[in-house]
């Protein structure tokens, strides 16, 4: 039986040659230190999973009825020596992956700039990272590109070699933004900002999409995502520049409404402040941005007056209809035109170029000088004096 | 007709509801309303109405009500495992510029019903109602604390699912994911009933899931027999009080959060809007604050039936009884501290996901003590196989890889590239079908006969046993690549054609299933018809070591003539080694509950109003409301609650039990 199955595994081997496991052979840097991660996890689990499932079987075969040469302890139920082992052998490995969890969770935080191009490549003050600002829409990509001015739908593009940060929000529901071969995902959310901090380190195409449902046209949510040499970026920029749209405001209210399978797009101009109107949701005209809306209400609030601010709300994305009792939607409308929308303030996590310290390597010993030799006696009574 | 009149009598309700365009909702229509019809017409012609009423619908038996509870599970499973085959099927053939066969209306209507009963309607009443079948009878108890409510539990639950079944043909349901996050699940963004046919299905079961919980908690702690402290539970019945701890703490929080989303729907409030301040992240930790004990609270009492068949089958002790008990509670109360973990992509510091990725990881200590626990309980045992322990051993051998599997994806940068992938759909169905299912066949397979007096039918068993083991793997490990290629959940179409053999073995695997259904099924029949071959005289057919064995198959209504006194924590294994003998005379009057028609009358109420809220017939559900307001009071005036089982009919009941006894012992 055993051996049948094994068998029937044969083919799913040949199946596996000729497959593209973007996750376990990424193109760019973060992509491949999460794929060290998840390889270094499972192999340390399996030190204990392989010998689990093997005991499972043994112990099966072994003690089966038919096996009357096998012992049989009936009221054998404990061992303070094994329990001790069950318990601690999980532990000791848990420990290991917490401590990998919590330095990978950090020197991988997504919101962190990067400390290196490549394993081998280190960073340098020449690489300025490449501004990309990300909006989901139904059910289409906006990527906004604030340094060169210009936007795309449905493509992005990016020099190989050079970190990208993405700023990520979403108009109207909930997607999460993800290039399997560049880095992990983030949730791009509506009225709220994400980043991710990535680099791609082989030209190429790849597939980026919607990990997250978001409603009939998820399936076709996809947009390809092409790392480029830096001459060919240029040349990317030069096409965008060259086609005819614009992208303002009212072009993106029409944009953002619900749309499937979008070709790309190009657009030579973006509003400035469109991406920071995006995400502070006041895009329509006459309506409060949100980040006004907390200055105000940072300084007290408009008090009882601020409720009779509203304007009805005649349309929001999708045919809205209101709650059957409550009153009619509305929107707080803008109480002073402003010339420019405030960034909220910045809450990037600086990566440390060198990461000796964090390792504990080739650091200078701490001189032992201790404060109060008297008090430290009991701890280091038996400690020789010489060891100082 | 003037249309405000109408629109008050019928709110939106209207015959555009009625899904007539769309052939294959017509079709199912059909073939349900036609098996609706016969089993109608077969129960009125054998006059059974009257019998299920008296004895069935209005019982308080917490044995009838446990067998309800798994007969709706298994109903509801064949719905739910429908909806997966045309998941399955879609995603198989839906390449190469190809729409498949489901519009993204359809289509996303099946995966998020598919997630809702499998949860709610499958698992989670199979669960209830082993417990509500298995504890008393373990603990020496003569029902549940109170059987009344039992009664209205689990009408509760049949209401919630009558309304997610009546989804299918009035109206429609929720295209949100089986979670419904807002914004999309809002009013903005899913104006139609879909949503409102998710919140009342599951207002309604909750409150039936909650009172069961708080029922069982009370009986655990309240109604063990003389001699039972708490360290001489049954593990199963331990691991039952911790599920039902779980379900009582746990489920407030999904009626919160679902009553806030209610009232964003309905009077247009701000909880989780993306405008006024609302914030739809706080709906997803609070509904994940219930989500993740959901997982322990399903898997717990699995690990209690894995606990009982090892020791019984292996025909020894348990390996480690108090560590079992420790890793129990351990997980029970970290299960409050990892919900993050279901989010870390949601851009919350680095401290935060690290925090909730080793408090994951830390469960897994736990576990691996109980999967240590079971191997040692098979240790210099002697196994034998029958159909519980097979599942066992497959569980064992399925459950650590989804365990492992869990674990990395507890490691947040891990999390970052699998998230929503379908490697996480394979992961939560290893440990949910190897885990959850896994136990509750075994389960089934090894309390059938109490139940019902014969055993159930080894050999289709063993083919049902087969085709699910490797239907599950063929179903599930395709899952796995193609997670690691890349692939995210809830996709409708693809074009990659890469990818498509993988999806096409995973639809083979959902077919062996599908006979893996069928074989059961078979199996229920087949034991039914053979059920005299099949016959078990002695109550103990496994030579079990709880309670439960000590009884006769199916037990009498009282459970135990007399309250057993116990002095070891495998009680029936101790009285069996001592040389117990039954007694034979004394026996006095048992005090019993009497059956109330008020459960299922409360329930229907409550289901009317559900439907009026999701259809906006305003009138209708205050009617109802006050109907139920008016029918709770009304019942409290019902003196006539209980009644005693004369003394000479226990000793009729008795009596027959010797005989059948004697007669075993002498053939």
């Amino acid at each position: 039986m055993r051996a049948l199955k094994l068998l029937a595994l044969l083919p799913f081997a040949a199946l596996l040659g000729g497959c593209d496991f973007v996750v376990l052979a990424p193109a760019g840097d973060v992509a491949v230190q999460q794929r060290d991660l998840v390889v270094i996890s499972t192999i340390l689990m399996l030190i204990i999973v392989l010998p689990v499932m093997a005991l499972t079987v043994f112990f099966a075969w072994r003690y089966r009825q038919s096996n009357t040469a096998a012992p049989y302890e009936p009221e054998w139920d404990h061992s303070t020596q094994l329990e001790l082992v069950i318990w601690s052998a999980p532990l000791l490995i848990i420990i290991c992956l917490g401590a990998l969890t919590w330095m990978g969770t950090h020197l991988l935080d997504p919101y962190r700039s990067l400390g290196r191009i490549a394993a081998d490549k280190p960073i340098e003050s020449k690489d300025a990272a490449l501004s990309v600002e990300v909006v989901a829409l139904d059910w289409k990509w906006l990527f906004i590109y604030p340094d060169y001015g210009v936007a795309a739908v449905n493509e992005l593009a990016a020099p190989v070699d050079r970190p990208i940060r993405f700023r990520i929000t979403a108009s109207s529901v909930m997607n999460s933004f993800y290039i399997p071969a560049l880095a992990g995902q983030i949730y791009a959310m509506p009225g709220m900002e994400t980043k991710l901090h990535a680099v791609a380190n082989t030209a190429g195409t790849y597939r980026g999409f919607s990990a997250n449902y978001s409603g009939a046209g998820f399936s076709g949510m996809h947009f390809e995502f092409k790392s480029l040499s830096s001459a060919d970026f240029d040349k990317w920029i030069g096409t965008a520049r060259a086609s005819g749209n614009m992208l303002g405001r009212t072009d993106y209210l029409q944009l953002e409404r619900p749309s499937e399978n979008d070709p790309v797009r190009l657009y030579r101009s973006v509003d400035r402040d469109l991406y920071k109107a995006i995400l502070n949701m006041c895009v329509e005209p006459g309506k409060m941005c949100m980040s006004e809306m907390m200055a105000i209400d940072a300084k007290g609030g408009l008090g009882r007056e601020g409720l009779n601010n509203t304007l009805p709300l005649t349309y929001d994305k999708y045919a809205r209809r209101g709650a059957p009792l409550g009153a009619e939607p509305t929107f707080v409308a803008g109480i002073c035109s402003m010339d420019e929308i405030k960034d909220a303030p910045s809450r990037d996590v600086l990566a440390p170029l060198d990461l000796t310290p964090l390792r504990g390597v080739g650091l200078k010993r701490p001189p032992f000088s201790p404060a109060h030799p008297s008090s430290t006696s009991l701890l280091l009574g038996q400690r020789p004096k010489s060891d100082s | 007709m003037n249309p405000d009149l109408i629109k008050m009598i019928f709110g939106r309700l209207n015959l555009d509801a009625l899904p007539i365009h769309e052939p294959i909702l017509v079709g199912t229509f059909a073939v349900v309303a036609t098996g609706g019809l016969v089993l109608f017409a077969l129960v009125t012609y054998f006059r059974l109405w009257t019998y299920l009423w008296r004895e069935w619908f209005t019982t308080v038996d917490h044995k009838r009500i446990g067998i309800m509870y798994m007969i709706l599970g298994i109903v509801m499973l064949l719905r739910g495992f429908a909806d997966a085959l045309m998941m399955r099927l879609q995603q198989a053939i839906a390449f190469g510029g190809s729409d498949g066969y489901l519009p993204a209306h359809h289509y996303d209507q099946i995966f998020t019903a598919h997630g809702v009963i499998m949860i709610f309607f499958v698992a989670m009443p199979l669960v209830t109602g082993l417990m509500n079948y298995v504890v008393p009878l373990q603990i020496g108890a003569r029902d549940v604390s109170f059987p009344f409510l039992n009664n209205f539990s689990f009408w509760m639950t049949v209401g919630g699912a009558v309304l997610v079944m009546m989804s299918l043909f009035v109206g429609e349901f929720a295209r949100t994911g089986w979670l419904a996050y807002p914004p999309l699940s809002n009013i903005g963004y899913s104006p139609d009933v879909g949503v409102d046919y998710y919140i009342w299905g599951l207002q309604v079961a909750g409150v039936g899931t909650t009172l069961s919980g708080i029922n069982l908690v009370c009986t655990i702690v309240k109604l063990r027999a003389p001699g039972m402290t708490m360290m001489k539970m049954p593990v199963f019945t331990w691991t039952s009080l911790c599920t039902n701890v779980l379900i009582v703490a746990s489920f407030p929080v999904l009626t919160a959060v679902l009553a806030l989303l209610s009232l964003d729907r309905y009077v247009g409030t701000n909880f989780f809007t993306n405008d006024f301040g609302g914030n739809p992240m706080m709906y997803v930790n609070l509904i994940w604050i219930w989500g993740h004990p959901e997982v322990y609270i399903l898997v717990l009492p699995a690990f209690g039936i894995f606990s009982e068949v090892t020791a019984t089958f292996s025909g020894k002790r348990l390996f480690g009884y108090t560590s079992m008990v420790y890793a129990t509670v351990v997980i029970t109360i970290l299960s409050y501290l990892v919900w993050l973990h279901h989010f870390f992509t949601m851009g919350s510091g680095a401290s935060v996901n690290s925090f909730f990725g080793i408090t994951t990881m830390i469960i897994s200590i736990p576990t691996g003590a109980k999967m240590f626990n079971w191997l040692f309980t098979m240790y210099r045992g002697r196994i034998r196989f029958e159909l519980p322990m097979m599942w066992t051993v497959a569980f064992m051998l399925t459950f650590v890889i989804g365990g492992m599997t869990g674990v990395l994806l507890a490691v947040p940068p891990a999390d970052f590239v699998l998230h929503n992938s379908l490697f996480l759909i394979a992961h939560f169905h290893n440990v949910i079908i190897g885990g959850v299912l896994f136990g509750l066949f075994a389960g089934i397979n090894y309390w059938f006969p109490k139940a019902f007096g014969f055993r159930l039918d080894p050999f289709w068993g063993k083919l049902s046993f087969w085709f699910w083991v490797s239907g599950f793997y063929f179903a599930f490990m395709p899952l796995y690549v193609l997670g690691l290629m890349g692939v995210t959940r809830r996709l409708r179409v693809f074009d990659d054609p890469s990818l498509q053999i993988w999806f096409v073995i995973a639809a083979f695997g959902a077919f062996l299933i599908l006979l893996g259904i069928g074989a059961m099924l078979v199996q229920f029949a087949v034991s039914i018809l053979r059920r005299e071959q099949l016959k078990d005289a002695t109550g103990d057919p496994w030579d079990g070591r709880t309670l439960e064995w000590a009884t006769s198959s199916p037990p009498p209504d009282y459970n135990f003539a007399f309250t057993p006194v116990v002095y070891d924590n495998d009680a029936w294994w101790d009285m069996k080694r001592r040389g117990y003998r039954r007694p034979l005379t004394g026996f006095k009057p048992i005090h019993m509950p009497s059956n109330t028609g008020t459960g299922i009358i409360l329930a229907g109420f409550a289901t009317v109003m559900g439907f009026a809220l999701i259809w906006y017939i305003w009138w209708l559900a205050a009617v109802s409301f006050l109907a139920l307001l008016a029918v709770a009071i009304g019942h409290t005036f019902n003196y006539h609650r209980d009644f005693h089982i004369p003394a000479d009919e226990v000793v009729r009941t008795e009596d027959a039990r010797t005989r059948v006894l004697t007669a075993g012992a002498q053939s």
